[in-house]
């Protein structure tokens, strides 16, 4: 304990003095690092931040909805849901295949342009949003529902629970436990992905930091986004650890989760 | 005695095997069956089969005097009048044994949760499980996970007893407490039919035991009988191997 802390003492005044004596560290400071200009510009940049917010809130509904009803389509079996199980396959090749930022060009420019209507850049963002990560988190619940032992739901089934019931009490809950830790890591790839939506027109933080940043002619309001983000980013990234190690702490105990 | 299941000419294929080969048997009200017979010689199939687990091929069911296996007859309501045992046990890992045990109940027969606990509770106390109730299945020894599962089945008073080698994953000397149980289940009047390789249990609880081997039954007969003077060849090889 004493000796990590007097390292890091050590190791964080070596950063400090080699940083702030390297030539042009001036020049980095007045250009990224003004606090003037942090302080001025960062009311817009929080009103901006809020609406990558609102996307981040709403699509996190969305996707759990749409991405369980396609691991739901891709683990059913039999020759009947064979369509289903095509079409929900080529859509999570399709979306995890495409890059992000097609996506929301596709989305927030060609929709608004073939339907000739205006639709708020908000509702556009929570589609594209949607239809990219539903397609990683679709993927993850599959891994999770089929990691559930077969033996599980024939016990089900043999007290009579039926398709749904089974899937709700039995299954879900236990593939639940067991892809939490991959899906934080996915949420936390969305929470700074919804930034992306200042293409689409959105006077969102990445946005309204781009408008200062022009106006003073300096890059501190991008720092201050970005530090936002980060801020946003460590709670869910500390919660992540926390749960994957009690798990583990479980498993070691010998218990099934 | 009436009849609580019968099947006729089972027939059951996996791809090219043919696992049941027109397998008939009759269990009455109160009797206790033994199925016997080497590994692959179709028993786990024949109780999947009977419950409706699997999908026979060809053949009849009847579970009293209706057939069930008319494909307009509804599975889950069949497989809610049977209770089923499994080798692994197959207890739910993420409820505690409570719910395991009241969950067809509440979820399947519509009971509600104050009764059907009450009830999982005087179970689980007559197995002397009753300060596990909370517990996950993890914190039991596998005889204690096994007799949870034989709880869990019997809860909603099926009306037949399936139990699928119920003692072959389990140690040594945790294999009485089980058979213990079953004995007792089976004094109180329960139908049962178990596939078992405990044969001294089966001669000393079955009032029958069928002997298979190669998706046939090979020879039936009264417990007593059948183990001091099989009637077949293959019989007598099977249980001169097995003692």
């Amino acid at each position: 304990m004493l000796i990590a802390a007097a390292s890091t003492v050590v190791v964080g005044a070596l950063v400090w003095a080699f940083v702030i004596n390297t030539e042009g560290w001036a020049k980095v400071q007045a250009f990224f690092l003004d606090p003037a200009i942090a302080l001025a510009s960062l009311p817009k940049i929080w009103d901006g931040f809020l609406l990558n917010l609102e996307v981040l809130a709403i699509s996190v509904v969305t996707v759990g909805v749409v991405a369980l009803l396609i691991a739901t389509f891709r683990t059913l079996r039999g020759p009947v849901f064979f369509p289903l199980r095509v079409i929900a396959a080529a859509y999570t090749d399709l979306f995890r295949g495409m890059p992000f930022i097609i996506v929301l060009y596709i989305v927030g420019i060609g929709i608004p342009t073939i339907t000739n209507t205006r639709i708020p850049p908000i509702v556009l963002g929570v589609i594209a949003v949607t239809l990219t990560y539903s397609s990683y988190v679709a993927e993850v619940m599959r891994a999770g529902i089929e990691a559930v032992h077969p033996s599980q739901r024939l016990a089900a089934r043999a007290l009579g629970l039926g398709y749904v019931q089974t899937l709700v009490r039995i299954v879900l809950p236990q593939a639940i436990r067991k892809i939490t830790p991959p899906l934080m890591n996915d949420f936390v790839a969305m929470q700074k992905d919804v930034g992306l939506v200042s293409i689409l027109g959105a006077v969102d933080a990445v946005r309204a930091a781009q408008i200062a940043a022009s106006q003073t002619y300096n890059f501190t309001p991008y720092i201050v986004a970005g530090v936002l983000f980060v801020l946003l980013a460590i709670p869910t990234i500390r919660l992540t650890d926390w749960y994957s190690a009690r798990l583990r702490d479980r498993e070691q105990m010998g218990s099934i989760v | 005695m009436s009849a609580v299941l019968t099947a006729s000419e089972l027939w059951k294929t996996f791809g090219e095997k043919e696992v049941l080969r027109g397998i008939s048997l009759e269990l009455a009200t109160h009797e206790v069956v033994a199925l016997i017979g080497p590994s692959g010689s179709g028993k786990s199939t024949l109780l999947r089969c009977l419950n409706l687990l699997e999908p026979i091929d060809d053949g009849r069911i009847l579970l009293g005097e209706e057939d069930i296996s008319d494909p307009r007859v509804k599975p889950d309501a069949v497989r809610a009048r049977f209770g089923v045992v499994f080798q692994h046990y197959n207890l739910f890992p993420h409820l505690s044994v409570l719910d395991n045990v009241t969950l067809a109940s509440r979820v399947v027969h519509g009971v509600a949760r104050a009764t059907a606990e009450e009830r999982g509770t005087r179970l689980l106390e007559r197995i002397g499980l009753a300060d596990k109730a909370r517990e996950h299945p993890d914190r039991l020894s596998g005889g204690q996970q096994q007799r949870a599962a034989i709880v869990r089945a019997i809860a909603t008073d099926p009306e037949v007893l399936l139990l699928d080698e119920i003692t072959s994953a389990l140690d040594p000397e945790l294999v009485g407490e089980v058979l213990d149980l079953v004995r007792e289940l089976a004094a109180d009047g329960a139908t049962i039919l178990m596939a078992t390789h405990e044969m001294a249990f089966a001669r000393d609880v079955a009032h029958r035991v069928l002997f298979l081997d190669g998706g046939v039954v090979v020879e039936e007969g009264p417990a007593a009988e059948l183990f001091a003077a099989p009637r077949e060849a293959r019989t007598r090889e099977f249980l001169a191997r097995m003692s």
